[in-house]
């Protein structure tokens, strides 16, 4: 069975943080050290499969927003999370897909709604959104309707003035 | 013997040109079935054989825009899908009729957030509202019996009137319930159509 302190014997200038997540082991880690981090767990601890990878948006004025990584060993069927964080004035995290290539969606996806630039990605575009949309929807901040006018609408001639998006809220 | 009748018993109808047009457009009304999300799965039993709208000559969906009468925008329109839908509209010939199906594009329905276009109004002009969560198939051939109407109130070859009617007109199919849905037995056949 894995633990982080077989990690941390075998990769002594490696930092984390242990933490427990619901029950399952994880670590917070710092940025300059998550891909080799995520390296060594996967080709010495066997953890192939990348299950999932999400942001949220914590609320706070240091580290704002944190990035999850949850991976597990085939053989042992064991999972373990990674989490990153990072400011708000400096949204930017190292990708994972070089590790991991079941990443870059779940990256993008992280990208679109809560606004975490993954470095050295790929093909870091909007995953729901349109490509000209300049918010990010999950944020804590963004209000639940959107910001008016925003989002282009097709031209309609004809359209009730009551229902115009740029006016709503008046 | 007047003309009238002696037309007809040598086996002639009288007729307007104007009717001829409408009651061929009316019964072959061919719809654009838009299937977004869940109204389309009302939409297809609205199309299927219990329903039957062959009844009504609009069975031949139309996957193409150009050879289609009727849009059934079926299903909650995002704002990304909106430049589609639109898109779609465009391309279909004049006269061109709109049903706006249930109430995620009717009004936004539950769907009160960012990404969903609260009210289909806001970029296409609808003729027809069809409200419900979904709709059963019996309020949209309500509808569908509607748009039918509004067609035959056209006329096509009088001057100084365009072909596609009024866009004022708005009216709402009511969900046609006679008993309340605790009382209704499913299992017998033909126990929930419920037509006047």
């Amino acid at each position: 069975m894995f633990t982080f302190e077989q990690l941390q014997e075998k990769n002594p200038t490696l930092h984390f943080e242990k933490v427990d997540v619901g029950g399952d082991q994880g670590a917070i880690v710092s940025r300059n050290d998550i891909l080799a981090i995520a390296e060594r767990l996967k080709s010495e601890f066997g953890f192939q499969q990348l299950l999932d990878a999400l942001a949220h948006d914590r609320n706070e004025k240091k580290d704002r927003f944190e990035v999850t990584y949850n991976i597990r060993n085939h053989k042992t069927m064991q999972r373990i999370f990674l989490k990153v964080r990072c400011d708000e004035r400096d949204p930017h995290v190292p990708s994972l897909v070089s590790v991991w290539t079941g990443a870059n969606w779940h990256e993008r996806e992280a990208y679109d709604m809560i606004g975490v630039e993954f470095d050295n990605h790929p093909d870091l575009r909007r995953m729901y959104m349109p490509e000209e949309f300049e918010y990010f929807p999950l944020r804590k901040d963004f209000p639940l309707m959107g910001v008016p006018g925003s989002i282009p609408l097709p031209h309609h001639e004809d359209a009730d003035p009551r229902f115009d998006v740029a006016k709503r809220g008046e | 013997m007047e003309l009238n009748d002696a037309l007809q018993s040598d086996g002639f109808v009288t007729s307007k040109i104007d009717d001829l047009i409408n009651w061929a457009r009316r019964n072959a009304v061919w719809p654009m079935p838009l299937g977004i999300s869940c109204c389309a799965i009302e939409m297809m039993a609205f199309a299927g054989p219990r329903y039957d709208v062959s009844r009504f000559g609009s069975e031949v969906f139309r996957f193409s825009p150009r050879q289609s009468d009727l849009l059934i925008v079926a299903g909650t329109v995002t704002y990304k899908m909106a430049k589609v839908v639109r898109k779609i509209y465009d391309q279909m010939p004049d006269p061109k009729y709109v049903i706006a199906m249930g109430v995620c594009t009717v009004s936004g329905g539950i769907y009160r957030t960012y990404s969903v276009v609260q009210g289909i109004n806001q970029f296409l002009p609808v003729d027809l509202y069809v409200v419900g969560c979904p709709p059963r198939p019996d309020s949209l051939l309500k509808g569908l019996m509607m748009i039918q109407e509004n067609i035959k109130n056209d006329r096509p070859i009088a001057k100084g009137t365009v072909i596609g009617g009024d866009p004022e007109p708005l009216e709402i199919a009511i969900p046609l319930i006679e008993k309340p849905a605790n009382q209704i037995d499913s299992r017998k056949p033909g126990s929930r159509i419920y037509m006047n």
